[in-house]
């Protein structure tokens, strides 16, 4: 309880809770991430609040020795919003998974991200609903046979990136549990940023949807299906001896080109400020063209809870300091005697 | 037709000396009807009457001009005693075309004064409205009241064609003629009406000038001409001196909830989502922004309750407000508060249901919504106003009580009282109690769900607190630990604690009070808006020698059963009057055993005390 802020470390965010997901859950991965990088951010343990909403991932707060609210289906971000409306200095991380925040939580994501507060929010994509054993979710492929799609899901999937910077969002990064440095400089990364940063997180499901990310994240596959992005860098992939890289075709349509016969200027330049390319990144699909890791959106907006702590700064300038007697007296008044 | 006279002159008429008088402005949607009754019941108060004021408008912004479904209504009852109800039937109904005078004119008592704008009776407005013939000059109608059919519309135009305004903007100052018209009638101080077109129109001079000059030709016209030959006067009521203002519910609500804030020394966060007819508390709220209130406009009514949970979590005072639709869709979010005992204020403006129902009349249909409408065993706290200007009061306790008990509180209120304006005698702010909350101070052994031994609250240790990092969640928690339990005992003694420290949010609460005889034949037992209705019959009944007792309930959840208990037996029938089909009277007959008789009305109105008095005497009668 001094003021003094001794230097934590990785153990100083571990909560005394045993973790109870499943064995070889990709959760735990992400965990150890994130209790690793929390450390290194400087922020007071007791300023940290995580808040979750129902699901596997959403048992995450319980194992973060911070502040933490695990709340109800879908509304962390929400929740979130309010507290971080109200005590703007705290660092507010929400973690939900793709039913909880691409389904039933649909709405309050989009609307975060459309008012850009700054709060982090880690989405644990694993294309399926784990918690409740097993149906498909709003980014299960179609085709996929779940308990709950015996003869294959025929609804259209989301894509998580395309839908967050459809929603106007200022910081849109993806990677993959498995991809621990990589994993850790996207944290980093969102918590510099300011505004509402969220990151995709693919993440395997032992249980219901082994290997979903298989191509991803395989030792042999791993490195022809991931597009790493790195800002001003060319959009290059593939092993050394067979790189690849991504070009814009004459008709607009993305184009993978083999760099054997391709001159490097050919290949597009990852800008994480260009609106029109993120969505381009985003509508890159498997297996035609590899998976886009990194940071796809970074830009500067207004911050919601500035905007609106320098209205309530201007109503004092304006209107005074609070005074009920005046406000209760501020219309027609007569006295009786 | 005798000229308008361009200035007021001074023609002084008989006065005839009135006790009360209900009035009634009724038009189309667009005709300025709210606006009309509004400064009229200013007016009045400021005349020092008392008053109860009822707007009744419909659902469509702007229904098809002349029809049925688009009337809008303003009642206002003004008195020289004290005044419980808008009144049953209005003395005076003004209706600005035959749509609004086909709606009103039954209500219209026998005897009364009906003015209409003979101009806007032509054939095809009439046949819009669905009748045949003229009806002012129905020899039926002109038996039964006084019909004044006054030319409004072209006199209206007559007072300000030289503007060089459009027709179409002309003719929308027809309400001030109305206006100007009653204010003559009633002797009403103008004054303040001058000023306050001068303030409402300001950022058009043209219209200050219409308006101002249609208002004195209304009032002219009432002087000069042969139509009317007397004024009528009501004195000033008894009041309690004080300082007064008009005071709606909702606004009532909004004042309330932020001095409570202030006094429990915590920021007040509004979460909330646009509904009729709560809307208005946000437009307040958010019109203040210098009393550390912070309002959200959320995506949805989840999102606007969440957020204030958020807040409150945060350590903010955390409310929302909806209607019944609304509530409806904060259920689980309310459990949560529930469950994690955190502070939250919600208000419920009432509204006529099922669904989307009848969105702006009034209705106390949500009762067992507010009790029982969640998963779960999932107690809260609920108040209910029983006045507009009571609003502040309960608000205030509302914000008290979920402080201390680290509860959810709800406050029902409803349309009437949400639009209904009454004289508020302002308080002053700083004799009103300080409600603080103290942080707990402890060091050792904190979990976030021990509890204060006598209101069972569990300690508000909020983010930001070095040390005591902990988590909360929708999960049932151990008592002992605070850890997530599934064991069986655990979840029985959390889930009676909960209920526990509802119940003992009783300590905190006047008793109930019993107006009227003490003892006796009756017992009208009522809850929220109905207090004036129950109030008025309640005298009038005494007066004709039947002993009646009214309760009126303002905690609803908890109920202080053994003191009700002890009320109920003096009386030989209790009767239980709600505008549901018998709510209260449930819990009443379940908790207290008692054979409590509903009297139920569901039309979407207040009772008319008339009415209400036939129907309980019946009742009284059939028991003897």
């Amino acid at each position: 309880m001094s003021g003094e802020q001794a230097k934590l470390s990785r153990k100083d965010f571990v909560s005394d809770q045993d973790v109870r997901w499943c064995p070889g859950c990709g959760d735990y991965a992400i965990l150890a991430q994130v209790q690793r990088v929390m450390p290194e951010l400087n922020i007071p343990r007791e300023n940290i609040v995580f808040v979750s909403g129902i699901g596997c991932s959403s048992r995450f707060p319980y194992y973060m020795n911070t502040y933490g609210f695990h709340s109800i289906h879908g509304r962390a971000t929400a929740i979130a919003s309010g507290l971080k409306l109200s005590r703007p200095e705290l660092s507010v991380w929400v973690v939900t998974g793709d039913g909880d925040g691409l389904s039933i939580g649909g709405n309050h994501l989009i609307h975060l991200l459309r008012r850009n507060l700054d709060i982090n929010i880690l989405l644990f994509n694993n294309e399926i609903y784990g918690l409740t054993k097993g149906q498909y979710s709003p980014t299960s492929r179609i085709g996929l046979i779940t308990k709950s799609s015996p003869l294959g899901v025929a609804d259209h999937p989301f894509d998580t990136v395309s839908l967050a910077l459809g929603a106007d969002a200022t910081f849109v990064a993806r990677t993959v549990d498995t991809e621990t440095r990589h994993l850790q400089e996207m944290l980093r990364r969102a918590v510099a940023h300011k505004g509402t940063s969220f990151i995709e997180i693919l993440q395997n499901c032992p249980i219901f949807n082994d290997g979903a990310f298989e191509d991803v994240s395989g030792k042999g596959s791993r490195i022809q299906n991931q597009l790493v992005l790195e800002h001003g860098q060319p959009l290059l992939f593939g092993s050394e001896d067979a790189r690849m890289g991504v070009a814009l075709g004459k008709d607009m349509s993305p184009q993978v080109v083999s760099m054997d016969s391709t001159p490097e200027e050919e290949v597009l330049l990852h800008d994480e400020t260009n609106e029109a390319l993120g969505f381009f990144l985003s509508r890159l699909e498997r297996p035609e063209f590899p998976v886009p890791l990194g940071v796809i959106r970074a830009m500067d907006r207004p911050i919601y809870e500035k905007e609106v702590a320098a209205q309530a700064e201007r109503a004092l300038s304006d209107m005074g300091q609070p005074d009920f007697n005046k406000l209760f007296t501020g219309g027609d008044t007569w006295t009786v005697e | 037709m005798a000229e308008v006279p361009s200035e007021t002159t001074v023609r002084e008429k008989p006065v005839e000396q009135v006790d009360a008088v209900v009035i009634r402005f009724a038009g189309d949607s667009g005709d300025g009807m709210q606006l009309t009754g509004t400064q009229f019941t200013n007016e009045s108060a400021i005349a020092g009457n008392d008053i109860a004021t009822l707007p009744d408008y419909p659902a469509e912004i702007r229904a098809p001009a002349g029809t049925l479904a688009g009337v809008s209504g303003f009642q206002v009852n003004f008195s020289q005693a004290r005044v419980f109800t808008p009144g049953d039937r209005p003395d005076v109904l003004v209706v600005m075309n035959p749509a609004a005078f086909s709606v009103n004119i039954a209500d219209l008592r026998d005897g009364g004064i009906l003015v209409a704008d003979s101009d806007a009776f032509t054939l095809s407005n009439i046949r819009k409205a669905g009748m045949d013939g003229d009806p002012l000059a129905d020899a039926s109608l002109t038996k039964r009241v006084r019909v004044f059919a006054v030319p409004l519309t072209r006199m209206t135009t007559d007072s300000i064609k030289d503007m060089g305004l459009p027709n179409k903007t002309m003719v929308r100052c027809k309400n001030f003629f109305a206006l100007g018209l009653c204010s003559w009638m009633f002797n009403r101080p103008i004054e303040q009406t001058l000023t306050w077109i001068g303030a409402k129109f300001a950022k058009s001079p043209a219209l200050v000038e219409a308006n101002t000059r249609v208002f004195k030709a209304g009032w002219n016209f009432g002087e000069t001409t042969e139509v009317f030959v007397h004024t009528y006067e009501v004195k000033p009521a008894d009041i309690e001196p004080g300082t007064y203002t008009n005071m709606t519910g909702n606004r009532a609500l909004a004042l309330g909830l932020m001095a409570a804030a202030s006094k429990a020394g915590k920021s007040m966060f509004f979460g909330s989502y646009p509904i009729t007819p709560a809307s208005d508390i946000l437009h307040e709220l958010a019109a203040h922004k210098n009393f550390d209130v912070t309002t959200f406009q959320a995506e949805d009514e989840i999102a606007a309750v969440c957020a204030a949970i958020g807040a409150s979590f945060g350590g903010a005072l955390g409310v929302t407000a909806s209607s019944g639709p609304g509530i409806a869709l904060k259920g689980e979010a309310i459990g949560l508060a529930v469950m994690t005992e955190l502070p939250l204020v919600i208000v419920n403006v009432q509204r006529g249901g099922p669904s989307t129902g009848l969105p702006t009349k009034t209705e106390q249909a949500d009762l067992m919504q507010a009790l029982y409408g969640r998963n779960g065993e999932s107690p809260l706290a609920i108040v209910a106003p029983a006045t507009p200007v009571e609003c502040f009061d309960m608000a205030f306790e509302a914000v008290h009580v979920a402080l201390k008990y680290m509860v959810p509180v709800m406050i029902l209120s409803d349309g009437y009282l949400a639009n209904g304006a009454q004289p508020w005698k302002i308080p002053d702010y700083d004799e009103l109690p300080d409600i603080s909350v103290r942080y707990w101070k402890g060091d050792l052994g904190f979990h976030p769900y021990l509890r204060n031994e006598d209101t069972l609250a569990r300690p508000w240790v909020i983010p930001g607190t070095p040390g005591f990092e902990h988590r909360i969640g929708g999960l049932e928690k151990d008592y002992d630990s605070g850890d997530i339990s599934y064991d069986p005992v655990n979840h029985e003694r959390m889930t009676r604690v909960r209920a526990e420290k509802i119940e003992r949010v009783n300590e905190d609460l006047d008793p109930p009070r019993v107006e009227g005889s003490e003892l006796g034949e009756l017992l009208m037992v009522g809850w929220g808006s109905t207090y004036g209705a129950l109030a008025q019959a309640t005298e009038e009944l005494n007066a004709e020698g039947l002993a009646t007792g009214h309760l009126h309930l303002r905690w609803l959840n908890p109920l202080p059963v053994e003191e009700l208990k002890r009320i109920f037996a003096r009386y030989k029938t209790i009767v239980v009057p709600e505008l549901n089909m018998g709510q209260l009277v449930r819990i009443l007959r379940e908790r207290l055993l008692v054979d409590a008789i509903p009297v139920s009305r569901v039309q979407g109105q207040p009772f008319k005390v008339g009415e209400l008095k036939a129907r309980v005497k019946a009742i009284v009668e059939e028991g003897r």
